[in-house]
């Protein structure tokens, strides 16, 4: 079966020079071209690949970064907000417990408007402790007002960790984004990327022109004031709105991108989804093995489909309903849990945006890789058939690949 | 450019700390905030910590403050302040217009920098950012309603350390943050108080010419926390300097230096009369607490003459 899922061809064209790379090194190289003014970050498995790729480019004299070793993920993201307070681009990376150590500035971060871009290897929160893969870290910091972005690939997180610069720093946006890439899945693996030339993307990604800067002593600015029952809601308000924003700022940024990249990206992505019956919903890197299975079940005459989330914060509802539209019965993916919760998280925005727009459609569910469990295309084949038994209720089915018993 | 410190010239400055803030009449954050905004002699960028400066002089629509300030959370103004130095590093590096002479200051509360935010003051010092931190020392929890800290000495009344049938007041001593500073092996280290103005503000003018990280322990009294009248302030301060409880000294590149020493060292009795917190403390079955308060001043009194005495 490895054998099988190793064999696909990775989804990588367009332009740029080949390099055979882990996801980690791919980004921590994004991260040299969008020129960061100030990094700060703090070890953690898996996103460590980052810190310590970037590090070597701060020894070798090849940015201007002033890199801050810190001492923990807590002060790294706030050593970020008084770098882009102070006026500055300011990037970090992190994974599970370091995300979880980060919370509180999370929305300190978004509240602030500072286009911060983090880069999430998703872990697993603790206890157990364990360093693998699931998307717990990347939920927990879902309604924090980050702008979310899923990669599939390490070419994908490349690519977006450049957008991400953009997108946050867009003035029509002012909010910060992680770029998030499945820990060890994407950001231990090496596989062929291409890279852009440094003018490129330095030309793509601009100079950062903050509208306040704790710099500019001329006109001196109070940042991150009391802010009571009086004024409170409104900047609230002012945060959602700039989300919203972001779902048409994101799309125009993929347009740019395709005409430096000829890589083309959505806010969602669909495959074979046009006809399909049946049709699996998932984030991140899972997409690979779905898409796989997708073209197996196609072989075999199954109209089966995939819609893989890439924007998740914003998330596209009518994006992802009218993708759905017609197809029958729905399986949504789940890398998190939501103990004691209706559903999961993934599978709680699929239901209300297709509630949102009237559609009624069986929708199943599944929770799957936590902890770092394997999922494999037996799995995913799984899931189609179930799809399309209407013998099984809708809800949430299960766990994949879960051990029964004690 | 340094400032002078005559009177006449300091009277004629505007307050980089406007009037109109919301702290407590006889507060002493404000004339500390101010006498160092001044020693300064030179533009600032300023990282509160969560904390009653922070809540009475940010309030939306509103600000007390005419330099650039950000407050981000509780524990980490240090972490905040290295950024922001961090980016005036970088963008100077790429040749961005930003000030050539600017200081990084901090001002936290005991709270913040004795207990919650240790870490953050600690690894901001190790990395050796320039960036001189205050500590705005009220002995407590001012802001959230007087609790105690671990500045807090032994067998004062806070909320959380209330006088109780069992127990009167907080069982432990105070930590020495000053010297947890100085072990960091940093440029400047000093301890001062706001009655002794011309103390403070050498120390500041002093801390801002280093390159690298300072730490100022400033004693802040406060009349709601500790129980006295608010035009007593100034003279709080300086009981709690003369009676050694809060001694003024420098530690500038390792070599120890007391700043000022009282002619007649009072005793810690009149500090503690002084003080509604420690009212419990006079009755006459508490006077070995006392006792026991004036031998650990003394203990901590000599260790600090050795320390200034050693070359
Ligand atoms: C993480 C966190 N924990 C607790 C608080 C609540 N809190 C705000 S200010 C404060 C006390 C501040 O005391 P101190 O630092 O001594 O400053 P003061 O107000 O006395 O000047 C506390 C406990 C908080 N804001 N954040």
């Amino acid at each position: 079966m490895a054998l099988a899922v190793s064999s696909r061809v990775p989804p990588v064209h367009g332009l740029g020079t080949p390099v055979a790379l882990d996801g980690g090194t791919l980004v921590a190289h994004a991260m040299r071209q969008t020129r960061p003014d100030v990094v700060a970050a703090y070890p953690i498995t898996p996103q460590t690949v980052i810190t310590e790729a970037f590090s070597q480019f701060v020894a070798n004299g090849e940015v201007h970064t002033e890199f801050v070793p810190v001492e923990s993920e807590h002060a790294a993201l706030s050593v970020c907000i008084g770098a882009a307070a102070a006026g500055a681009r300011a990037q970090t990376a992190t994974s599970g417990p370091g995300l979880a150590l980060m919370w509180e500035l999370l929305g300190v971060a978004s509240g602030m408007r500072l286009p911060i871009v983090m880069h999430l290897c998703t872990r697993a929160l603790s206890a157990p402790i364990n360093i693998l893969c699931d998307h717990s870290d990347a939920m927990a910091m879902r309604d924090t007002g980050w702008l979310l972005l899923f990669s599939e690939n390490g070419q994908e997180a490349y690519d977006q960790a450049i957008i991400a610069v953009r997108l946050g720093e867009h003035p029509q946006v002012l909010l910060p984004v992680a770029n998030v890439l499945d820990g060890f899945i994407v950001t231990h693996c090496v596989e062929r990327a291409l890279l852009l030339p440094d003018e490129v993307v330095s030309e793509f990604v601009g100079e950062y022109q903050p509208a306040y800067a704790l710099l500019d002593l001329q006109r001196p600015v109070t940042v991150g004031g009391l802010d009571f029952q009086d004024f409170h809601m409104e900047h609230k308000r002012g945060q959602v709105e700039a989300m919203a924003r972001a779902k048409g700022v994101l799309e125009g940024l993929f347009q740019e991108f395709a005409e430096i990249s000829g890589r083309i990206y959505r806010l969602v992505e669909p495959y074979r989804l046009a006809d399909a019956e049946v049709g699996v919903v998932v984030l991140g890197s899972t997409a690979g093995t779905v898409r796989y299975v997708v073209d197996r079940l196609r072989a075999r005459g199954v109209r089966a489909g995939m819609l893989s989330i890439r924007s998740f914060r914003p998330f596209p509802a009518l994006e992802v309903a009218a993708a759905l539209a017609e197809v029958k019965a729905v399986g949504v993916l789940d890398r998190a849990l939501a103990p004691g919760a209706s559903a999961p998280p993934l599978f709680s925005d699929i239901a209300s945006a297709l509630a949102g727009v009237g559609l009624s459609k069986r929708l199943l569910g599944w929770v799957y890789g936590i902890g770092g469990r394997e999922v494999l295309p037996q799995h995913i084949e799984g899931v189609f058939h179930t799809l399309a038994d209407p013998s099984v209720p809708p809800g949430l089915v299960g766990w994949l690949g879960l051990r029964e018993g004690r | 450019m340094p400032v002078t410190l005559a009177l006449r010239d300091l009277a004629s400055q505007t307050d980089l700390l406007a009037p109109g803030h919301g702290l407590c009449a006889g507060c002493s954050e404000s004339v500390i905030v101010r006498l160092v905004l001044h020693a300064l002699g030179r533009p600032a960028v300023v990282s509160l910590a969560t904390g009653c400066l922070e809540v009475s002089t940010t309030r939306y629509p509103w600000t007390a403050w005419r330099v650039p300030v950000i407050h981000s959370a509780f524990e980490n103004s240090a972490a905040t302040i290295s950024g922001v130095e961090a980016a005036w590093k970088a963008l100077r590096r790429r040749g961005k217009a930003v000030p050539e002479d600017v200081a990084f200051v901090v001002f936290a509360g005991d709270g913040a920098t004795y207990d919650i935010g240790l870490q953050w003051l600690s690894g901001a010092m190790e990395r050796g950012h320039r960036f001189l931190y205050i500590c705005l020392n009220n002995e407590g929890y001012m802001n959230t309603g007087i609790q105690r800290s671990s500045a807090t000495i032994s067998w004062t009344w806070t909320t959380t350390t209330p006088v109780g049938r069992v127990l009167p007041g907080k069982p432990q001593w105070r930590k020495d943050l000053t010297a947890i500073a100085a072990a960091h092996g940093i440029p400047y280290v000093a301890q001062t108080a706001p009655h002794h103005w011309k103390d403070l503000m050498q120390k500041v003018q002093k801390a801002v010419r280093v390159d690298g990280p300072a730490f100022i322990n400033v004693l802040a009294p406060c009349n709601r926390g500790w129980r006295y009248p608010p035009e007593e302030t100034i003279r709080i301060s300086k009981l709690a300097v003369d009676t050694c409880i809060w001694p003024l000294y420098e530690v500038e590149r390792g070599q120890w230096r007391l700043t000022y020493r009282p002619s007649h060292k009072l005793p810690i009795q009149a500090w503690l009369e002084a003080q509604g917190r420690f009212a419990h403390l006079l009755r006459e079955e508490h006077r070995p607490l006392v006792e026991e308060i004036q031998q650990r001043v003394d203990q901590e009194w000599e260790a600090l003459l050795q320390r200034c005495s050693q070359r």
